[in-house]
């Protein structure tokens, strides 16, 4: 059988690219590599995103993360860098701790994963594919209308803080009305 | 046919992208190093809603919801860097450890 194998080699792949990327991610010294590495780790979540059959969401992964975040978060390292002291922009701090609390996390979560009685489909029930972009736009407009709402003006707020909030400020002559 | 891939292996490497943001959060000293362990671990709950989605008996409501949290992780972005800008241009230096002007 082909078919088993080719999404286990996919899975593989895709995984060594998330867990690459983070681990780029946390153990480069130069922030410019970590926001790149970063990248590689949204791109392989968004691999996982198509191997799980949610093909939308894989594409709002790339669209916002790769082209939103991402981008803001460079914009960000070079406005606080220097070109000349990037190299060591990164420093990290109480490794052992850090790490020790991170394994300790990662135990508790196996041991959580190997108990945990999760609600799965009766066995035989064959899983089937449904389209996904057209379900969660029925859910946005339909169950989910209150929170999708709530998310617009999220969003426009966001926008104005953001911009109140990186502005330069500027000392503006004071409209003096009472002397 | 069994499928060859379950639910525990999309956790597990859910599970291992958010000790390493964890990891991250604890350890990095520049601001915007920080922010990006805190986008891994929200990478690591989408990858889980997602995973709950196709293998759980949820339907379509996991992916709504890793929509909602990719939103709110754009937001948290945007007004995080952009708190940091402000305390560069105010300081100088986004190091985390130098932020001490409220300590008492």
């Amino acid at each position: 059988m082909q078919g088993p194998d080719l999404s286990v080699a996919a899975f593989l792949l895709l995984s060594a690219l998330t867990l690459g990327g983070g681990g780029g991610v946390i153990f480069s010294g130069n922030i410019v590599y970590s926001a790149l590495s970063l990248m590689v780790s949204f791109l392989g979540v968004a691999g996982l995103y198509v191997m799980l059959e949610a093909d939308f969401v894989a594409g709002v992964q790339v669209l916002v993360y790769v082209g939103g975040v991402l981008v803001l978060t460079l914009f960000a390292v070079m406005l606080t860098h220097r070109i000349e002291d990037i190299k060591v922009s990164n420093r990290d701090v109480g490794k052992l701790p850090g790490l020790a609390a991170a394994l300790a996390m990662f135990a508790g979560l196996i041991a959580a994963l190997e108990v945990a009685p999760w609600k799965l489909p009766a066995e035989g029930v064959a899983h089937e594919a449904f389209a996904s972009t057209q379900s969660i736009g029925n859910a946005l407009l339909g169950r989910y209308v209150l929170p999708f709402e709530v998310a617009s003006i999220v969003l426009l707020s966001v926008l104005v803080g953001a911009v109140v909030l990186s502005r330069k400020e500027v000392a503006e002559p004071r409209v003096s009305d009472d002397a | 046919m069994p499928e060859a891939l379950g639910l525990q292996h999309f956790l597990l490497v859910g599970a291992a992208l958010f000790c390493m943001g964890l990891y991250c959060v604890l350890t990095r000293r520049n601001a915007i190093g920080i922010l990006m362990g805190v986008e891994l671990v929200l990478n690591a709950a989408n990858v889980n809603y997602i995973a709950f989605s196709r293998y759980g008996v949820g339907g379509v409501d996991g992916q709504v919801f890793s929509i909602f949290v990719i939103m709110l992780a754009a937001a948290e972005a945007a007004i995080g860097l952009a708190i940091v800008l402000g305390i560069y241009r105010r300081s100088g230096s986004i190091d985390v450890s130098q932020m001490t002007s409220l300590r008492g």
